[in-house]
C-alpha cells in the first residue's frame, strides 16, 4: 500500500492555451479526483470597459489568435443590435456567413490533421516520439498537404472577407465594410471542388475511426450529458451564424428551444468554484448538478434536426443513425462531428459563392441607437455568447462573455474523470501513454483554454507529484 | 551570400503585452522596406506557415523571448527533430520541418528573438525594457540584412 499520492499534467499539451490536470490518488492508487483547472485568468472583460463600441470587434479578436474570427463576429453581431439594426442586408449577412464558414473550416482541419490525427493513427498509448504529427507525416505527407491547403483556403477566405487574415475589420455594427469582386469569387470557386474531395475524404477517415474503434469509443469519456446550440428559427436546421438557442437532454427530450439568445441569461447561470478560475455554465431551472450540458460539433449533431446542405446532412443522418436519433454522448464521435461540420462549410461556401448578393452594393443598415446588445454564434468549439453595454458616450460599459470552453467546463472534467478512472486506477505506475489519455480526452472537445503569450522559452509539458501531505516528491517534463 | 527571396515572420499577441514583440518589429522592419524582404505578421506561428517557408530561399522568425538576459538573440536553425506541435505552439523548428516534410523545401532560417519583461495581463503596449530591445535588435537585423543582401556569394 502505498501514500495518496497528487499526480499534475501542467501545461496539456496540443491545446489552445493552457491548462493543468491534477489527478488525486487513493491510498489504493485508485482514482478519488481529477480535475482540469485553468491557471490564467483572462480579464479581457474589465479591459474592453472604455472601448468604443466602433471599435469592439476589432479588439475582440486579441482574445484568441485561432479562432479571432468568432469573436469578430459575435461582437459585430452584438454591436448590430446596438445600433439598432435587427436586419442585415443580405449582401453583409452573406459576406459574414462566408467568413464564419472560412473561419470554421480552417479551425477544424488544424485540430483533426495536426492535434488529434497523430493519437486517432498511432493510439493514445503510443510511445510520444512516435505519437506527433512528424510521424504521422512521414507516414501519410498527403494528409498533412491537404490540411495546409485546406487551412490556406479557409484563410484567404477569411482575408477577402475580413480584410486580413489576423485583426480583420470586415464585420462593422450594422454591416461588412466590402463586398466580395468576381475576381476573387472566381479564384475560390476554382477551388471548391477539390476542398470538397478532401472534405468528403477527411469525413470518411473520421467517421470509419468512430466505426471502426466501436468499443473504445463507447467506453472512452463516455458520459451523458445535455447539449445546447444555436439552431435555425423555425425549422431547426444547424446554423452556425445565427439561430435561436435549442438545448436537449440526454434522452433528447427539448430543454430549451425557439429561444431569442438575446435572453440567454433568463436560462444560464454561472456557477463558481474555488478551484478553477473559469465558470461553470448550467440551465438555472435544474441547478448546478442536472444542469450543466455540453457544446461543441457533436452538440450541433445531437440538437439540429437536421443540416441544410445535401452531403453533410447525410453525414448527420447516419452519425445519428448509430444512437438511433438519441443524443450521441460519446467524446470521440466529436472528431467524426468536426469533419460533418467541415464538409457543411465546404457545401455553404459554394452555395454562397454562386449567390450574386456577395458583389451587393448596399452593405450597412442603420437603425434606432439601443444601449444594449447580445451576439451569439456557434464557433468552431461551440456556442459563443458576447454581451454588452454601452453608455451615451459610445463606451461600453458592461461586457460579459461566455465562450465555447467555459460552456464545455463541466463536461470536460467529467472526461477527464472519466477516463482517469478507467484508465489510471489501479496502477502502481502512471506511465506517460496513460497520462495521454487524459489529454486524448480533452484534447477532443479542442478547448481553448486561455489565450496566453507563446514566446520563446515557453515551459514544455510538466507532472509533479504530491505525497499525501502535499509535498512534491517526483517532478517531470516531456516535450509539448 | 545571396539571399534570394527573404520572408519575415513576426508573430504575437500584442495584447498580451510584451508577447507584441514579433508583430511590433515585424512593422517597424517593414517599414524600412528592404530588398527582397517580404514581411508577415500574424499572431502565431501554426502549421500553415509551412507553405509561406516553402516558398522562400531565406526565413526569419522573430518573437519574443522570455526569462531572458540579452537584449536578443539571434541564431541560424539547425537541423532538429521537433517532438510535437500544437496550434498555440509550434515553433521555428516545427514549422521548419513541417515545410521539408510537406514541399521538400527547407530554406536557411533563422530566429530573431527579442527578450521582454512583461507577458500575461490583457494589456497593450511594450515594456520601457522591450521597447529599448525592439530598437536595438531593429538596428541590428537592418544591418545585417543589408550586409548579408549584398555580401557576394561565397
Amino acid at each position: 500500500m502505498t501514500e495518496p499520492r497528487l499526480i499534475e499534467i501542467s501545461p496539456v499539451t496540443r491545446v489552445e492555451g493552457h491548462g493543468k490536470v491534477t489527478i488525486h490518488l487513493d491510498r489504493d492508487n485508485n482514482v478519488d479526483e481529477a480535475r482540469l483547472h485553468i491557471v490564467e485568468f483572462r480579464g479581457f472583460e474589465r479591459f474592453i470597459r472604455g472601448r468604443l463600441l466602433w471599435e469592439v470587434p476589432v479588439i475582440v479578436q486579441r482574445l484568441c489568435g485561432i479562432c479571432p474570427v468568432s469573436h469578430h463576429l459575435a461582437a459585430a453581431k452584438a454591436m448590430d443590435q446596438i445600433v439598432g439594426v435587427d436586419q442585415l442586408p443580405p449582401t453583409a449577412e452573406k459576406m459574414r456567413r462566408l467568413m464564419h464558414y472560412g473561419q470554421v473550416m480552417q479551425s477544424h482541419v488544424l485540430h483533426f490533421f495536426h492535434l488529434s490525427a497523430p493519437d486517432l493513427l498511432f493510439g493514445f498509448g503510443a510511445p510520444a516520439e512516435k505519437r506527433n504529427i512528424f510521424e504521422v507525416l512521414k507516414e501519410k505527407p498527403e494528409l498533412g498537404r491537404r490540411a495546409v491547403m485546406m487551412r490556406k483556403f479557409g484563410q484567404e477566405i477569411i482575408e477577402a472577407t475580413a480584410g486580413k487574415k489576423i485583426h480583420g475589420t470586415g464585420a462593422i455594427p450594422g454591416g461588412i465594410n466590402r463586398n466580395l469582386p468576381i475576381t476573387v469569387r472566381d479564384r475560390f470557386l476554382a477551388q471548391i471542388d477539390e476542398m470538397q474531395d478532401w472534405a468528403l475524404d477527411a469525413l470518411a477517415l473520421a467517421r470509419d475511426y468512430t466505426l471502426e474503434h466501436a468499443e473504445l469509443v463507447q467506453d472512452f469519456g463516455a458520459f451523458p450529458s445535455s447539449h445546447m446550440s444555436l439552431v435555425r428559427a423555425g425549422d431547426g436546421a444547424m446554423d452556425l451564424y445565427h439561430g435561436v438557442m435549442r438545448a436537449v437532454d440526454p434522452e433528447g427530450r427539448t430543454l430549451i428551444d425557439d429561444l431569442n439568445y438575446n435572453g440567454y441569461y433568463t436560462v444560464l447561470t454561472e456557477d463558481v468554484r474555488s478551484w478553477s478560475y473559469m465558470k461553470f455554465p448550467f440551465i438555472h431551472d435544474l441547478g448546478p448538478s442536472e444542469g450543466w450540458y455540453r457544446v461543441g460539433p457533436l452538440s450541433r449533431m445531437n440538437t439540429a434536426s437536421f443540416i441544410d446542405t445535401p452531403l453533410a446532412n447525410r453525414a448527420h443522418g447516419e452519425l445519428r443513425g448509430t444512437t438511433n436519433g438519441l443524443p450521441n454522448q460519446t467524446t470521440l464521435t466529436t472528431h467524426w462531428a468536426r469533419m460533418i461540420e467541415v464538409l457543411h462549410c465546404v457545401e455553404k461556401i459554394r452555395e454562397l459563392l454562386h449567390d450574386p448578393d456577395l458583389q451587393g452594393s448596399d452593405l450597412v443598415a442603420k437603425g434606432d441607437r439601443r444601449s444594449e446588445g447580445v451576439g451569439v454564434i456557434e464557433a468552431p468549439r461551440g456556442n459563443l455568447i458576447h454581451h454588452y453595454k454601452v453608455d451615451e458616450n459610445d463606451q461600453v460599459t458592461y461586457c460579459n462573455l461566455i465562450v465555447s470552453t467555459t460552456h464545455n467546463n463541466e463536461g470536460m472534467n467529467r472526461a477527464v474523470k472519466d477516463v482517469a478512472v478507467k484508465h489510471l486506477s489501479g496502477q502502481e505506475k502512471i506511465t506517460e501513454g496513460m497520462l495521454n489519455h487524459i489529454e486524448v480526452a480533452i484534447r477532443a472537445y479542442d478547448p481553448c483554454l486561455s489565450c496566453a503569450t507563446h514566446a520563446l522559452g515557453q515551459m514544455p509539458l510538466q507532472v509533479e507529484l504530491f505525497d499525501a501531505h502535499g509535498d512534491l516528491v517526483d517532478k517531470a517534463a516531456q516535450s509539448a | 551570400m545571396s539571399l534570394g527571396r527573404a520572408v519575415l515572420i513576426g508573430y504575437g499577441n500584442p495584447g498580451r503585452g510584451d508577447d507584441g514583440l514579433g508583430p511590433a518589429f515585424a512593422r517597424r522592419i517593414a517599414g524600412k522596406q528592404l530588398t527582397g524582404l517580404t514581411v508577415e505578421v500574424d499572431f502565431q506561428l501554426t502549421a500553415d506557415h509551412a507553405l509561406t517557408i516553402a516558398q522562400h530561399d531565406l526565413v526569419i522568425f522573430a518573437d519574443a523571448m522570455m526569462a531572458c538576459e540579452n537584449d536578443f538573440l539571434f541564431r541560424e536553425l539547425t537541423d532538429s527533430t521537433p517532438q510535437g506541435l500544437g496550434s498555440h505552439s509550434v515553433t521555428p523548428e516545427a514549422a521548419l520541418s513541417l515545410s521539408w516534410l510537406l514541399f521538400q523545401s527547407r530554406p536557411r532560417a533563422f530566429v530573431l528573438g527579442i527578450a521582454g519583461d512583461h507577458f500575461g495581463d490583457i494589456c497593450e503596449g511594450l515594456s520601457p525594457r522591450a521597447a529599448d530591445n525592439l530598437d536595438r535588435a531593429e538596428t541590428f537585423f537592418a544591418g545585417w540584412y543589408e550586409k548579408s543582401c549584398h555580401m557576394p556569394e561565397s
